[in-house]
């Protein structure tokens, strides 16, 4: 592709010769120009296009610079020496867009930003208390049998949180009533009372760990399965199409959900606590040499019925919060391809973090009243 | 220029599984023409527009690009042949997270040297003659329904192809959009000289763009007419063409028959 640039009385003509061809360098239009000899004296620019070969878009955005220039520099860009199929080209590309949108002002003074962000962290923050608010109030009904429960999915919710979360609860409980006994092992065994390890297993579990363990699991499982798959119903407008129906999307997705995995989370629990135990009891047996009788005397002893029954109920409480906030960020979801991606990852980060919370404010409540 | 024809498709038959969809298919698509696959709904005309794009593989019988299998193709060769052509989605397909700048960008980071500076120039371009200029910035989701398709269409021009696909350009557009859209298809047909392959059943829009129209007919599993759309709608070769190209109900082309029903009578005041 070559450019020859040459005088012919008042219009510099551009001679284009040879193929266009993407990829190959092209020549700056500009450059072409401040190159050139002699000082111009031109009205305009012209082109002679006798001499050229195959051409494509590299062509148009070479031609695409001269207008520009021309425009900058008060040339008239002459177009009649150009074939027929690129001028139209040409005519086409500089048409004013028929339709003209505002990409809205985007703001960047800090005070501005952090001002923006304030009020959309506080709005959030609104629209989470509403979605619970309505959530509670769809219970409610429920309670007061005003609300229908679609059945099919709750039993579904419950098929996949109880078959379906069983392997991973069993593993992981099992590998953290091993790690309790091995902190217990190593670290009691120094003061001669390797004995309570199975007091250590026992408390931990009941009280803490099987709840949080199964809420982390079942945060990062079936939370993040909620957002996704009620993000995808909100991008295709199901839950639009509910709505027209006259159908609440709150009772007819959201309870069902909820409801499920409210009903799953105590049993759930319950066996993580037991398969727990039984990690801790191996590391005992095998690492203290106490026999399964002096374990299993050792955690019945001082270990009550309340243990166990906070960490049920701590459970539950971490089952309506997966739930809630899983199904929250799904109907909260935006409407491109990383909208629900955004909403899987925000619920199981929501649900974790108010899980430690919850247990925190749990833990504490209940040794103010000494449970 | 060689004289292959751009798009051979040899003895194809398109199945899911066991199921076939359409057999014995064989014709070529022209180059510079706008070819038309046409057929009602579920006759396997988005199937098609896969296999001649590589998404799917021939059940039995094979297409060739400029004259070379796409099927028994290597991965560098595939590559290339992608690189001649350009597909338009029916949704536009645009990648969400990206701007349209971004979006047209893609191939051509991914297939040319040129720097950001030229690739920046060209983008503004593909942009400005799909009636985008000034929309660089904008994100599929701030721009309406036929913007994005025009978007796409500049992404798929990208590249300059030698063969453009359509998959329903004028689905979920109004009239006037749709009837631009088809301007712009002849334009960059008569300017760039790109063969394109339509998939379509809108019958204004194969009136006024279509060279050729290819009938793909789902009760006989195969195509049952080729030609020019004005010539099928004359002399059509089956009853479910002249139906189509028609669009009309009635299996006869009389009107349905009237009904053994009373006539209603409308009370006198």
């Amino acid at each position: 592709m070559q450019v020859d640039i040459h005088q012919k009385d008042d219009l510099l003509i551009a001679g284009l010769s040879g193929d266009w061809e993407l990829g190959r360098p092209t020549p700056r239009f500009a450059q072409l120009l401040e190159d050139g000899a002699a000082t111009r004296t031109a009205r305009g620019i012209g082109f002679d296009t006798s001499e050229l070969g195959e051409w494509d878009s590299s062509l148009l955005t070479f031609l695409m610079q001269g207008l520009t220039y021309c425009d900058a520099h008060g040339l008239e860009f002459r177009e009649e020496g150009l074939p027929e199929n690129i001028a139209r080209l040409l005519d086409l590309a500089e048409a004013v867009p028929e339709a003209d949108l505002d990409p809205g002002d985007q703001e960047t003074s800090f005070l501005a930003v952090l001002g923006t962000k304030s009020i959309s962290a506080f709005e959030g923050f609104l629209a989470s208390v509403a979605f619970t608010g309505e959530v509670a109030a769809g219970f409610v009904r429920l309670l007061r049998f005003r609300a229908r429960l679609r059945w099919r999915d709750f039993w579904s919710v419950v098929q996949s949180n109880s078959s379906g979360a069983l392997p991973i609860v069993t593993l992981i409980s099992f590998l953290v009533g091993l790690i309790i006994a091995f902190l217990g092992a190593v670290t009691l065994r120094r003061f001669g009372a390797g004995y309570y390890v199975s007091y250590l297993v026992g408390f931990g579990m009941l009280r803490e760990m099987a709840a949080l363990m199964t809420g982390i699991i079942m945060a990062g499982r079936t939370g993040a399965a909620f957002a996704a798959e009620l993000g995808t119903m909100k991008i295709t407008e199901e839950v639009d199409a509910l709505e027209t129906f006259g159908l609440s999307p709150v009772e007819h997705l959201v309870l069902p959900r909820v409801l499920g995995l409210f009903v799953m989370m105590p049993l759930l629990t319950v066996y993580s606590m037991f398969i727990g135990i039984v990690g801790g009891l191996i590391v005992a047996v095998s690492l203290l040499d106490l026999t399964t009788t002096q374990f299993v005397g050792g955690l019945l002893t001082p270990i009550t019925l309340a243990d166990g029954l906070l960490g049920v109920f701590k459970g539950t409480v971490f089952g309506l919060i997966i739930g809630v906030a899983g199904c929250m960020r799904g109907m909260q979801t935006g409407s491109d391809a990383g909208a629900v991606g955004r909403a899987a990852t925000s619920a199981v980060v929501t649900g974790i973090t108010l899980i430690i919370l919850a247990n925190a404010v749990i833990d504490w409540t209940a040794a103010l009243l000494e449970i | 220029m060689t004289k292959n024809p751009a798009v051979e498709v040899r003895g194809l038959t398109m199945a899911y599984g066991t199921h076939v969809i359409m057999q014995q298919l064989d014709f070529d698509v022209r180059r510079r023409e706008v070819f038309v696959i046409a057929g009602g709904s579920g006759s396997g005309k988005s199937t098609l527009l896969k296999h001649l794009i590589g998404l799917r593989k021939p059940a039995k019988g094979s297409i060739l690009f400029d004259g070379n299998d796409f099927g028994a193709a290597d991965e560098d060769a595939k590559r290339g042949m992608l690189r001649r052509m350009g597909v338009l989605y029916q949704n536009g397909a645009l990648r969400g997270g990206l701007a349209l700048a971004e979006n047209v960008a893609l191939p051509l980071e991914e297939y040319t040297d040129l720097g950001p500076e030229a690739i920046a120039e060209f983008v503004s371009l593909k942009l400005a003659l799909v009636g985008l200029r000034g929309f660089e910035t904008f994100y599929p989701v701030q721009i309406s329904g036929g913007m994005r398709k025009r978007a796409a269409l500049a992404r798929a021009m990208a590249l300059d192809p030698e063969v453009l696909f359509f998959d329903e350009p004028s689905s979920g557009l109004d009239p006037i959009t749709a009837s631009r859209l088809d301007d712009l298809i002849l334009q960059i047909r008569s300017s760039f000289g790109t063969t394109i392959v339509v998939v379509s059943h809108d019958l204004a829009s194969i009136f006024k763009i279509a060279d050729r129209v290819l009938f793909l007919d789902i009760k006989e599993k195969t195509m049952t007419a080729l030609g020019s759309p004005s010539e099928l709608r004359d002399n059509p070769p089956s009853e479910e063409v002249r139906r189509f190209l028609t669009r009309s109900s009635e299996a006869d082309g009389h009107p349905p028959p009237a009904s053994n029903h009373e006539p209603i009578r409308i009370p006198q005041p």
